[in-house]
């Protein structure tokens, strides 16, 4: 169509103007359109919300992003298997730009008997002050106190264990464990602090003590069994990898997607469930559109068939109906977009599921989910949208274009 | 020499309606010379619009040649024939045929504008035939919002307006009363006269015959008769 500066491309005006002769069921449509592209963002913020938090949970859980161990302890994590404390040369890897934290640890099964009940638990020592910003349990301590140095001489256990060794605060324990010997190694604790976390397995599982008092009671002088490291990109370990592995190559070294497997096929699955739910969404959606644009042609036949007998060329009446549709479209996108970010922001607080939250625990979900504004999916739910969309309209264009005049102006 | 508008020869067109072939038109000769004020009569199914249509290539004949304004319609493609309609020939429509979204105004620059012409040119030309055709101050009505007579007057300005050299006209005033057809015919021929335009009806009405050149007969699809009126 020749360009013309003085007003909009006669396709334009036609377009908008056809689009609000049906104003209710333009309108209609609008919303529907508006409505699942809101569904698509949002269930996206929230999936990826909660997926987040698992992944952080999982990752606060002493797993951290990277783990050094000695090699075949992540196949049998026994005392055998432990390493020597960091040398220069890897404490200056440690140093790096990109570790945001890290600090060794004496983790071994052990079993932690009070005077009425006993169970099997992993023992973890760790330096109290290490342990910032690496893992859960210096904020997790909700009764008493946290460890204060290596060599402290008490113990933190989960609320749950503590129920379920009918002990608690101030009371006295006992942890046995193989030593570095193959003698069992025991030693009695006083209960100095509880700690509460999600998800509550947790709470049954880790003992803390201090790691030197670890040491000294699993006759290990300064061997460790992990170090674990925190880096400020998640998504990109690769460089302290390398960097990790050229300080100290006896080591086996890796990073959380080896470490935990399952938060990996957890991510992959969220992926695949947003994806099948855009498809299900779009289908819906599709066929609404083409629904609209078809009856919008089939009632305009005669118009059609006016604009090619008036010498309108074929490829400017499949233009505008390609243009009505972009304008749908268009306005459907920016209204659901709008409402999925007036959600998503009403939502920063938090959607507190804690009436279903022990269900929730079960398969890992917190009972607070805080939805995750992902342009990534934002981008892609826009792009579906917008792409099939103008795909899905190519069927009432051609059928538009396609009437021959004589036939379009004589139908009644 | 004449110089002819519309030349055609052994123009037929038979129509399939499932295995039944129903012959329109039958072996038509027919030459409109320029400015011509003709007019097509005859009983309904006579061939009247099937004629027009080939004429306007809004049709293909099954055998024979039309030209127009020296191009062979009949052998034009889809986007040649929508030019050829674009920059030649104008149509009025018995149903009028207007844009029900554009205004009065934008009706008659439509044709204009997918021609390229300029949006100040438009403008003026459409003000310009508005007064012509009567119509000042109602330019920014749209079809639903003007009486079936004002209707038409847009139809035959948007018809006129880019000069073309052949009007088609197709019972222009079947859907209209005497008073407002009156008018409208003496508009018609008004327009002919002052702007050169090859006009060819087809029609029932008396009136339209009796303001018409040239009378061509159709029956069965057959001109039967051709008579130049004084």
């Amino acid at each position: 169509m020749p360009f013309d500066a003085g007003s909009p491309p006669l396709v334009v005006t036609l377009a908008w103007r056809n689009l609000w002769r049906h104003a209710r069921r333009t309108l209609m449509i609008l919303f529907a359109f508006a409505l699942g592209v809101w569904s698509m963002v949002v269930i996206a913020a929230i999936s990826r919300g909660s997926m987040e938090q698992q992944l952080d949970k999982a990752i606060l859980t002493l797993t951290g992003h990277i783990q050094l161990h000695a090699p075949g302890y992540r196949d049998d994590p026994a005392i055998e298997y432990r390493l020597a404390p960091p040398d220069a040369l890897l404490r200056a890897a440690l140093a790096g730009r990109e570790v945001s934290a890290w600090a060794s640890r004496v983790r071994v099964p052990a079993v932690i008997a009070s005077e009425r009940e006993s169970a099997g638990v992993t023992l973890v020592g760790i330096d109290p002050a290490g342990e910032r910003g690496l893992s859960f349990i210096p904020a997790a301590v909700t009764a008493g106190r946290y460890l204060e140095s290596p060599d402290d001489q008490g113990l933190v256990l989960g609320r749950k264990l503590a129920e379920r060794l009918e002990t608690g605060l101030g009371r006295r324990v006992v942890l046995m464990s193989q030593d570095v010997n193959n003698q069992l190694g025991d030693r009695g604790f006083r209960v100095v602090g509880l700690f509460d976390t999600q998800p509550r397995q947790a709470e049954e599982a880790y003992v803390f003590i201090g790691r030197a008092t670890a040491q000294q009671m699993l006759k290990l002088n300064d061997a460790v069994t992990e170090i674990a490291v925190m880096i400020r990109d998640r998504d990109r370990p690769e460089a302290t990898l390398d960097r990790l592995r050229a300080a100290a190559p006896g080591l086996d070294i890796e990073p959380w997607t080896v470490i935990e497997p399952l938060l990996v096929l957890t991510q992959k699955i969220t992926d695949v469930i947003l994806i099948i739910w855009y498809a299900i969404v779009f289908a819906a959606m599709s066929f609404g559109l083409i629904n609209t644009l078809l009856m919008a042609v089939f009632e305009r036949t005669r118009e059609f068939g006016l604009f090619q007998a008036l010498g309108m060329p074929p490829r400017h009446i499949l233009g505008q109906v390609l243009v009505e549709s972009l304008i749908l479209l268009l306005l459907a996108l920016l209204l659901g977009n709008l409402a999925a970010w007036a959600t998503i922001a009403s939502l920063k607080g938090g959607i507190d599921l804690s009436a279903v939250a022990e269900g929730m625990e079960l398969v890992g979900i917190a009972p607070v989910i805080y939805p995750a504004w992902a342009p990534a999916d934002m981008l892609a739910a826009n792009a579906l949208v917008f792409v099939l969309g103008i795909a899905a309209s190519l069927y009432p264009a051609w059928r538009a274009a396609r009437h021959v005049p004589v036939e379009a102006i004589t139908r009644v | 020499m004449t110089e002819h508008t519309v030349i055609l020869r052994n123009v037929s067109k038979v129509y399939h309606q499932n295995t039944l072939a129903v012959q329109a038109l039958t072996d038509i000769n027919l030459d409109i010379p320029k400015k011509e004020l003709a007019c097509l009569s005859g009983p309904s199914g006579s061939g009247k619009s099937t004629l027009l249509n080939l004429i306007g290539g809004l049709d293909k004949p099954t055998s024979g040649e039309i030209t127009v304004d020296g191009q062979r319609v009949d052998l034009l493609g889809k986007a040649e024939l929508a030019a050829l309609r674009l920059h030649k020939i104008g149509f009025v429509f018995q149903a009028y045929n207007l844009i029900p979204v554009l205004t009065a105004r934008e009706n008659i620059e439509f044709v204009m504008q997918l021609q390229g012409i300029s949006a100040a040119e438009r403008r003026a030309r459409a003000m310009d035939i508005l007064k012509e055709v009567d119509l000042t101050g109602l330019e920014d009505r749209r079809p639903g919002e003007l009486s079936g007579g004002q209707q038409q007057r847009v139809a035959v300005a948007r018809a006129i307006v880019s000069e073309p050299s052949l009007v088609l006209a197709d019972e222009p005033t079947a859907n209209l009363d005497s008073k407002t057809a009156q008018a409208l015919m003496e508009l018609l021929v008004h327009m002919n006269q002052e702007h050169n335009v090859t006009f060819l009806f087809s029609t029932h009405d008396r009136l339209v015959m009796d303001f018409s050149r040239r009378l061509i007969k159709l029956h069965d699809g057959r001109i039967v008769d051709d008579q130049r009126r004084t």
